[in-house]
């Protein structure tokens, strides 16, 4: 088969790299970042699962419908969180009833 | 296994390229479905972030971050499988299943130690949850999630654990070769993607507001 | 003169249970399809005539609304994961596919049968909890009632959805898997039949829509027995989340619904009017793009549910938007009758009848995509006779309009003609009567799901159950003159209508391999001025 195969080293290097990543994700939890946190271990865990894909899934080494079949998931996903994001987000746009600003905010909710 | 190529397919090539395409179709597929919940958990979050919090301090840092270098450690194994099938190295190969299905179960193992800890901490929801303060029910949303994605996640963990030992017999039984290894290297997908989802699991989960800051 | 087909074919290959039970090829397993399509949709139809029955007078006569609460329920459930999704895709796409593609089977046969028997195991969970007393839900499952409140077997029910959802994504990634990998030689996607190009899209819906189905219906299951609260406002929990992760999926679910009946209607109107299709790549793209923008417009379900007003707007704009490719289908198909050789065979009279009923449909979800009528129309009858436009109106004539072109075919036999017309005409007219009475019902404010109504609204439910027995006469008589051609119907050439696809280049019924050797694709789809 004409299939590429991966020396055994990449796989190693690419398993380090995890582990580091590993170590900035827990690293970074502890340090003050405010909001960013999120965006922090958001990004760290798109690198990693970056590098498990690529190497360890051998999506480099294919042809780009491998990566469409590959990005349709994440792509989708991502049109429910913003449009549904879009009503969260919005909602407290109009007045609300003046009962419910009466609720302490921990029992608000929505 | 029936005689190769299968008789709907031109040659072993194309055999081999619409069964790694299909597999990626269905982890697509696992995307929505963990999406699902990841979205769900997003709204909750960012509505009660204080509750979920709370809720994620009761987490073990140690352990979360100790399972989710097991996990990558089992995908290299499983990577160095596929190499072992690539290369015709059937001993090899079934070793390396095994100390993936190790490394695999012992992931389980301390799940299965941090699912014990909370029953003893009455935070399982619907069964002896009991959290003093006003964010109870909150708090109690968050360990539902908790559970609903580290379970999900665990039973998608043990088909990968029946994947990999159906694997290990095939390949004992001579079915495996640098000429066809197909299974292996689907079933190698199918792994390394259960893995990608806790490593997005992990932070989400345990690392909610760890500091003051 | 015979009426026995004497070549060796896919039906004749290997006989005994274990051969069709234990079957890879897709000839059978699409056989397999239909007989369970078929079962559950007379099941739905049953729930269809009880409703109509009720709905005959205005007071509650025949029924509690416990009662009727769950007829309504489980005629949608049935209808829409039993029927209506697996319908042309497991039937006519199993079936057709790989013919029309120039392959001897999908990617993945023994995945294909996996798929069927995932249906029946679903369905059989649906049939338990029917049998047990019933859901009263409504398909939509709406919370806090499903997740809290309702006192009927809602797990069994999602069970056998969930089941059934995994039937669908198989399908949809051997469909994916297929079409991109095992094309003949020279069949480049230009020269793809629509109907491929609509399974294809239909495919990719299934695919990215149904897991968001499952987690949901988990996340209700998980809500309803332990009591946690994801869905439930007392304890924090967002009753909506729970209509954006369902609308998520269920709206391009309709479009898994419908697609494949537009793409079968494409093949109707060029081969029984013997004429190219006008604007193929236009054709082509709007598949695709009715298949995308439907996966933005779900908010439309919630509009006076507490969404935002500034998502429904957006919602609103997108819906307008994904109307648009639909239209254009509209016109092409208009077009290529135009100047074309017309036979007014059954499956061209199904054809006309879709394009007439669904634009009728797709206006009216217009109405209701402009939130201003929204708000008056909601939840009433108008929305019923919406969807079962173009569901029925459409959909269910695409399917009897597929049956009876590919017949031949799948059969080797002949159906009647004259009945075929026959029922295809009581099925327009029965139709009509049935659910354009419904339209004005819900315009004057008649609600959905309700089995009382004020005196003034009986006329026209009335002429609506009278239109309902009508329909039901038209969707009988097939089984009698099909079932009847297998014994003795004529038998049937490779290609009795003359039509271009190398589907009609085999023999009826083909053989099992489909094909001798490989064919090799030189023309277009459609090439009729030159095969004439």
């Amino acid at each position: 088969m004409s299939e590429h195969i991966v020396p055994p080293k990449t796989y190693l290097s690419v398993w380090a790299a995890l582990l580091v990543l590993l170590g900035a994700t827990v690293g970074f939890a502890y340090l003050p970042l405010g909001p960013i946190h999120v965006v922090a271990a958001l990004t760290i865990a798109f690198a990693k699962a970056v590098l498990i894909a690529l190497f360890f899934m051998h999506v480099k080494y294919k042809n780009r419908l491998v990566l469409v079949f590959v990005c349709a998931g994440l792509f989708w996903l991502a049109i429910m969180f913003a449009l549904s994001l879009g009503d969260y987000l919005t909602r407290s746009w109009l007045p609300r009833p003046t009962v419910w600003i009466s609720v302490p905010d921990s029992r608000r909710g929505f | 296994m029936s005689a190769l190529p299968e008789h709907q397919f031109d040659d072993i090539e194309q055999q081999y390229d619409a069964a790694y395409s299909g597999m990626w179709i269905f982890l697509s597929t696992e995307v929505l479905f963990f999406g699902g919940v990841f979205f769900a958990y997003v709204i909750y979050r960012s509505t009660y972030y204080d509750a979920f919090a709370e809720g994620s301090r009761e987490l073990s840092v140690f352990l979360g971050g100790l399972n989710t270098g097991v996990l990558l450690c089992s995908s290299l194994f499983m990577a160095l499988a596929v190499h072992a099938a690539q290369r015709g190295r059937n001993k090899q190969l079934i070793r390396y299943l095994i100390i993936t299905e190790l490394i695999g179960a012992l992931f389980l193992g301390i799940k299965f130690l941090e699912y014990y800890k909370h029953y003893k901490e009455h935070l399982i929801p619907g069964l002896n949850f009991s959290y003093p303060g006003e964010n109870a029910s909150q708090m109690q949303l968050f360990m539902v999630f908790y559970f609903i994605l580290t379970g999900m996640h665990a039973v998608h963990m043990l088909v990968g654990l029946g994947v990999l030992s159906a694997l290990a017999i095939l390949a004992y039984r001579g079915k495996f070769s640098s000429h066809y290894y197909n299974p292996v290297d689907i079933g190698g997908l199918y792994w390394h993607f259960v893995d990608i989802v806790w490593v997005f699991i992990f932070p989400l989960l345990y690392l909610v507001k760890r500091t003051g800051g | 003169m015979t009426t026995t087909v004497e070549h060796e074919n896919y039906l004749t290959t290997k006989l005994g249970w274990k051969s069709w039970f234990f079957t890879r090829d897709h000839k059978r397993i699409a056989l397999l399809f239909l007989l369970t399509v078929t079962f559950f949709f007379f099941v739905g139809g049953t729930f269809a005539t009880l409703i109509r029955l009720e709905l005959m007078t205005p007071q509650a006569d025949l029924f509690t609304s416990e009662t009727y609460n769950k007829l309504f329920s489980m005629h949608g459930i049935i209808m829409v994961w039993f029927f209506l999704i697996p319908s042309i895709p497991t039937v006519f796409g199993n079936f057709l596919v790989p013919m029309m593609i120039g392959a001897r089977d999908l990617a993945f046969p023994r995945l294909n049968l996996l798929s069927w028997y995932l249906l029946v195991l679903g369905g059989v969970f649906e049939l338990y909890a029917i049998l047990s007393g019933g859901i009263d839900t409504g398909w939509t499952f709406y919370t806090p009632y499903s997740s809290q409140f309702a006192n009927t077997h809602v797990v069994a029910a999602l069970i056998g959805i969930f089941v059934s959802g995994f039937s669908s994504i198989l399908t949809g990634l051997n469909f994916i898997t297929t079409i991109h990998k095992l094309r003949a030689p020279g069949m480049t996607w230009s020269r793809l039949p629509l109907f491929v190009w609509s399974i294809y899209a239909t495919s990719v819906i299934l695919v990215l829509a149904t897991p968001v189905l499952a987690i949901t219906l988990t996340l209700v299951g998980i809500e309803r027995l332990t009591g946690v609260g994801i869905f439930d406002p007392n304890l924090g929990g967002d009753p909506l989340l729970f209509q954006h992760l369902f609308w998520f999926y269920s709206h391009p679910a309709v479009y898994i619904m419908i697609l494949p009946g537009m793409g079968v209607v494409s093949e109707l109107v060029t081969t029984h009017a013997r004429r190219r299709i006008f604007g193929y790549e236009f054709m082509a793209g709007s598949i695709i793009a009715i298949a995308v923008i439907g996966f933005l417009v779900w908010g439309h379900h919630m509009f006076v549910a507490g969404q935002s007003p500034y998502a429904s707007m957006i919602f609103s704009i997108l819906s307008f938007a994904v109307a648009i490719p639909s239209a254009i289908k509209v016109f092409n198909w208009t077009a290529t009758l135009y100047k074309g050789s017309i036979s007014f065979t059954a499956p061209m009279l199904y054809a006309l009848g879709f394009v007439g009923l669904f634009t009728v449909g797709g206006l009216t979800g217009l109405f209701l995509a402009t939130i201003a009528i929204d708000v008056h129309v909601t939840d009433t009858y108008f929305v019923i006779a919406h969807f079962h436009y173009i569901m029925v109106g459409g959909m269910v004539m695409a399917y009897m309009g597929a049956m009876h072109n590919w017949w031949p075919k799948i059969s080797g036999h002949l159906y009647d003609e004259g009945w075929a017309q026959f029922s295809a005409l009581t099925i327009f007219v029965g139709f009509n009567l049935t659910f354009f009475p419904q339209f004005v019902l819900g315009y004057l404010g008649m609600p959905r799901r309700y089995h009382a109504y004020p005196p003034e609204f009986q006329v026209l439910n009335v002429m609506s159950t009278a239109g309902a027995s009508i329909l039901a006469v038209g969707y009988v008589v097939p089984l009698f003159y099909l079932i009847w051609s297998l014994w003795y119907g004529k038998l049937a050439p490779e290609n009795p209508w003359q039509a271009t696809g190398l589907e009609w280049q085999t023999p009826s019924p083909p053989p099992t391999d489909n094909f001798e050797e490989s064919p090799i694709v030189t023309e277009e789809a459609y090439a009729y001025e030159r095969a004439a």
